[in-house]
């Protein structure tokens, strides 16, 4: 790893120091002012489906979607690994099981049969 | 923050380091995915490695390679890491409670090492803020526990992936591991009908609204489920 240096330029390290301080106001956005005040309460309601609702959006588009479209196929490994997944979920509630056999459908029917 | 004595003494520091621990490896493959995807898209071993160890965001990183790479004006690299990132502005809505009493620094760095999996197994966890002085501190040493695995293995398995760039194609798809973590993690969360609801209508809109730029399809999707799930609420009466 001679070249390790290579090609880095000033610029793109200050854009990756910017990068890194959007990281920390984002996840800090409300925990720079200890000021009291009360969230109102329809909003601490919200907040309870506030974590499954990030989670699906950003989840179940890369499962159905390719290239910014709904797919049209339904020979893409990514639905059968992702129905396995979540039924080995529902039945050992272990996500590790999920990722282990999710990837044991996904490869085989990806790798091996191109879908 | 693994390295505080006070917090990776305490029980709870263990705890959340093994509720972690499942999705380690969903982690590992997303961030050695990301290692090379850093690596491949032309970007310098020591932009890769800096970028690794300092914005700790696979999905802002992801999204800001190639418009670093074309040369994109600084201001709009920023302002898609920001956009990308906006659900953690509503996590740290939701965390405020929790770790507002600290002093400021250590606000911050737990801020900073919270994404997406430790906020969710913490909320998970916890259902209400610590109100007594051990429970915060039970608290804290739970998520330190969570986030600090966590980062250990996002940070490991990128710099691994930016060593093994060459030998891993990504026609493989290995990044499909971290969907599948978030899956798992997603039914998880599964509990109530109305978080049902959240999590299809979410789906749904994330879908609809992916042409959206900056990721802010997801943004779309949070404001849509909850809105409707309150709306819900108030119609069938639900306390």
């Amino acid at each position: 790893m001679t070249d390790w240096l290579n090609g880095t330029d000033l610029w793109t390290l200050a854009v990756i120091l910017g990068l890194a301080a959007m990281t920390v106001v984002t996840r800090c956005f409300f925990f720079f002012s200890n000021q009291e005040w009360h969230l109102p309460h329809w909003a601490q309601r919200g907040l309870q489906y506030a974590p499954i609702a990030a989670l699906s959006a950003v989840v179940i588009p890369e499962v159905v979607m390719q290239q910014g479209e709904l797919i049209s196929t339904l020979q893409d490994a990514r639905l059968y690994a992702a129905a396995v997944g979540a039924a080995v979920y529902f039945w050992h509630r272990d996500v590790l099981q999920t990722i282990v056999l999710g990837m044991a459908v996904y490869l085989p029917l990806h790798v091996g049969w191109g879908w | 923050m693994f390295f505080l004595p006070s917090l990776y003494r305490h029980p709870e520091f263990a705890k959340g380091a093994r509720e972690l621990a499942p999705q380690a490896l969903g982690i590992a493959a997303w961030g050695l995915v990301t290692g090379v995807a850093m690596v491949k898209s032309g970007m310098s071993v020591f932009e890769c490695v800096v970028m690794t160890l300092l914005v700790f965001a696979g999905s802002s990183q992801l999204a800001a390679i190639p418009l670093i790479i074309a040369g994109a004006p600084a201001w709009v690299i920023l302002a898609t890491g920001f956009c990308v990132n906006l659900r953690f502005v509503v996590f740290s809505l939701h965390l405020r409670p929790y770790l507002i009493h600290l002093p400021l620094w250590r606000r911050l760095g737990h801020g900073y090492m919270t994404a997406d999996v430790s906020y969710v197994l913490f909320i998970k966890r916890f259902a209400q803020p610590g109100t007594s002085p051990q429970d915060r501190l039970a608290q804290e040493a739970y998520l330190a526990g969570n986030d600090g695995l966590n980062w250990f293995s996002w940070v490991t398995c990128s710099l691994l992936g930016i060593t093994l760039a060459n030998g891993i194609p990504p026609a493989w798809g290995l990044g499909f591991a971290g969907i599948l973590c978030l899956l798992g993690i997603l039914c998880s969360l599964a509990s109530t009908r109305m978080r049902v609801l959240s999590g299809l209508v979410a789906g749904a809109a994330g879908v609809t609204a992916y042409a959206l730029p900056l990721k802010l399809n997801i943004v779309v999707a949070i404001a849509a489920a909850v809105i409707l799930c309150l709306t819900v609420e108030r119609v069938r009466g639900v306390k």
